[in-house]
């Protein structure tokens, strides 16, 4: 049994960036980031860093002093929430056409306007299309375990692309939970040193960032979409090593909880896990088949596996707390359906909007979710999706 | 040609492109005036301008007939003259 | 001067392109062990058309805004990493990502004390995207934002004082240059290398393509925005201005704005004439303040 210690959920993630040894590290801070900045600063005055850090001046500038560092063949980590990582917008298509494998952990934070400093994802699913690699923590556990994963994948030949793991805001930043902290010597064992194999060298000056005009553009955006691909398989087998390294699994690209003759599917990502867990075993007593599929990997997106688990079922609730604009649900539900439909799989997806700004999720909301997805599941999808916990009082 | 993983690209590797081509005068050096001061090497946009043998001489390759170096020699030893085709 | 070009010709700047010449300045000051940062503009775009670079030193282009905090990065990278040693970390950028939408980048790398050289090729505008204004360009410049017309004089606003933002950073070496005047920029770009901490070097470079004029007279153009005084040749160290470029003979603004189209609306009538009065009153001042004679 391994030494646990009671630590809050920014001090295990911190400490595991710091295990991972990457040489440059920038944060600046954002609420519920911060105590992951604050940790890193403090590691940093008592010499514990093996690298250098850099108390930028923006979230926008952390991202940019690491694409520079990454370019000279560093490895580097950041972390930031919402409006940070927004900032970072242009830096992150950036990060991701130019192939470099920088890990980064969002704190998931809503989006303003309205200001909000809790947790939901709009944050990071905004960033969907920049071509980075994400990751959902359920827990600190995981949420740490997988900075290393995240660095495994992310330095993979095949990959080379940057990675955000994803923890909720407060529920996992802010908690104090036993873990055990991210295991130096068996880190470096399974992290080796990130190796280029092109790097800024004035004894090998080559040109990183050319222009790329219309007879090649295309085929670097395959390229990416490639490493992508590549990376569904990659992310598989990194679970699998770290599970025989550390003794920790979580599943790969997804994970399944009473999934196996699950009827009423409820597909999620982040800590609701947690809570969905408590509450399908509740809801199992009283004769409810529920089970879970949880999204380890948004992207790339699970196709494969969240067809072969439709396949069974009699319905999805996709349990989104994000939304696209504009489509009325969140990019959980759309992508799911989205798979299923191209592959002629017809089971009904119902989407569930939730816990945005922070909003908490009751096992009760979630129970008479299940409920009304049980008696669609036999009557039919009256809605495609809704805002399940909306409060019509204020309307 | 096989793409890398992003746009990386070798180095000095424009002297593939010709840019002598774009040229309409080309300079012609008188050199009996010539003090050999170098403005005319050390003001050329291209960096083609050189002393070769003693004399300077841009490399008509590249030279893309601005006329800095005619407009900038004290001793007026370059000219800039149409270039006949 | 060494014979070493660190930047191949082939490049698409324009015929008598101002950029190519500092550039090349830049790269005979620094030397092969250097790394590069470029922010989007003319220079990068004309010297790395894909699959063609013309650097011969290691470079990098990222984004538009963030030249400051790509050096900072590498050179921090390179200080973790132990490769340091001499290589310097340069950023060789234009106005407009330096005035303006790269100033926070710059500002954090400066206050922070990187390691770094800045040289900021000036030539007054967004000249990549077509002309268009920047904080640089100076007042009554015709630019295709700050256009003349009917009822404008073309650029309304001062040029920024951007050496005087960095000396107040901290910078312990801040130079102002012009690419007419070759010897002087190169020793300044020497200095600001061999400096220890964030130097920035803004060397004045007049565009042929945006400032309306032959290519050929660039370097005759830049000569006379230093010796009409609008464009002083000065150093600071720390925050005092330790040395100064001084004018002989010095010649009226008139002989400067005649020779570019961006100026000519001035010479058109009456009123044309007074603005003129107004710049050369700026050139007054600036051979004042900086002590030019």
């Amino acid at each position: 049994m391994k030494k646990m210690k009671v630590v809050e959920g920014a001090y295990a993630v911190a400490h595991a960036a710091k295990v991972c040894k990457p040489h440059v590290i920038c944060a600046y801070p954002i609420t519920p980031q911060t105590h992951i900045a604050e940790c890193l600063s403090q590691f940093k005055a008592d010499g514990e860093l093996t690298g250098e850090s850099i108390n930028v001046e923006s979230e926008f500038a952390a991202l940019s002093c690491l694409i520079g560092a990454s370019a000279i063949g560093a490895r580097t980590y950041s972390a930031t929430s919402s409006q940070g990582l927004a900032m970072m917008h242009e830096a992150l298509f950036n990060a991701s056409g130019m192939r470099f494998p920088i890990v980064i952990t969002v704190v998931n934070r809503a989006m303003s306007a309205p200001i909000n400093i809790w947790n939901d994802h709009q944050d990071s699913i905004s960033q969907r299309d920049t071509g980075w690699i994400q990751l959902y923590a359920e827990n600190v556990q995981e949420a740490a375990d997988m900075t290393a994963q995240a660095y495994k994948i992310a330095e993979n030949k095949n990959v080379l692309m940057p990675a955000m793991v994803c923890m909720d805001g407060f529920i996992l930043s802010h908690v104090f939970e036993p873990v055990v902290l991210l295991e130096q010597d068996i880190t470096d064992d399974f992290l080796p040193p990130y190796d280029p194999e092109y790097y800024l060298d004035p004894k090998n000056p080559m040109t990183f960032g050319a222009l790329g005009d219309p007879s090649v553009y295309t085929e670097y955006r395959y390229l990416q979409d490639k490493a992508m691909e590549n990376a569904l398989e990659v992310i598989e087998k990194t679970s699998m090593e770290f599970n025989d390294m550390y003794g920790r699994y979580y599943g790969g690209l997804i994970d399944g909880y009473r999934l196996d003759d699950a009827e009423i599917v409820i597909a999620a990502m982040g800590s609701i896990i947690g809570t969905l867990k408590d509450t399908v075993d509740e809801l199992r007593t009283e004769g409810i088949i529920a089970g879970i599929l949880k999204i380890r990997s948004f992207r790339p997106f699970p196709k494969k596996e969240v067809r072969r688990i439709a396949k069974g079922a009699g319905i999805i609730v996709a349990i989104d707390k994000n939304i696209s604009l504009g489509t009325g649900e969140g990019a959980l539900c759309t992508e799911i359906k989205a798979c299923l439909h191209s592959a002629g799989i017809d089971t009904p997806v119902f989407g569930s909007m939730l816990g945005h700004g922070g909003r908490d999720v009751s096992k009760e909301v979630i129970e008479k979710l299940v409920y009304r997805a049980g008696d669609m599941m036999k009557h039919g999808l009256k809605e495609e999706n809704e805002f399940t916990d909306l409060r019509r009082e204020l309307l | 040609m096989k793409l890398s993983h992003a746009t990386i690209v070798s180095p000095g590797t424009t002297k593939i492109n010709r840019t002598g081509g774009w040229r309409t005068f080309m300079p012609q050096f008188n050199y009996e005036k010539c003090t050999k001061c170098g403005i005319c090497r050390t003001y050329c946009p291209e960096g083609i301008v050189s002393l070769v043998s003693e004399k300077y001489v841009a490399d008509l390759d590249y030279c893309k007939g601005c006329g800095i170096c005619a407009n900038e020699c004290p001793k007026n030893c370059i000219v800039m003259v149409l270039e006949a085709k | 001067m060494s014979n070493e070009n660190l930047l191949a010709p082939g490049h698409r700047g324009c015929a008598g392109c101002c950029d190519a010449i500092a550039a090349k300045f830049v790269l005979e000051a620094i030397g092969s062990d250097c790394v590069v940062c470029s922010p989007t503009g003319c220079l990068e775009v004309f010297t790395t058309p894909y699959p063609e670079s013309s650097w011969k030193v290691p470079w990098i282009h990222s984004l538009f805004d963030n030249a400051g905090a790509i050096a900072a990065g590498m050179e921090t990278a390179l200080k973790a990493m132990g490769k340091k040693g001499d290589t310097k970390v340069v950023v060789i950028a234009g106005d407009g990502a330096t005035f303006d939408i790269g100033l926070q980048c710059i500002s954090g790398a400066f206050e922070r004390g990187h390691d770094i050289v800045y040289i900021c090729i000036d030539n007054e505008a967004y000249m990549n995207t077509g002309v268009q204004r920047s904080a640089a360009t100076p007042m009554f410049a015709s630019t295709t934002t700050s256009p003349s017309g009917s009822v404008s004089y073309g650029n309304p606003t001062l040029k920024k004082d951007m050496p005087a933002i960095l000396a107040a950073h901290g910078s312990p070496y801040v130079a102002t240059a012009s690419i007419s005047y070759a010897p002087d920029f190169i020793r300044k770009v020497k200095k600001a290398a061999s400096t220890g901490g964030p130097t920035y070097v803004q060397v004045h470079a007049p565009c042929c393509t945006g400032w309306g004029f032959d290519g050929s007279k660039t370097i005759e153009i830049g000569r006379l925005a230093v010796e009409t005084a609008l464009m002083p040749l000065y150093e600071m160290e720390g925050r005092e201005i330790t040395r100064v470029k001084k004018i002989k003979n010095r010649k009226p603004v008139d002989e400067y704005l005649r020779m570019q189209k961006r100026f000519s609306h001035l010479f058109s009538d009456a009123s044309g004439k007074e603005v003129i009065k107004k710049i050369q009153g700026m050139a007054d001042w600036n051979a004042k303040h900086y002590g030019l004679e």
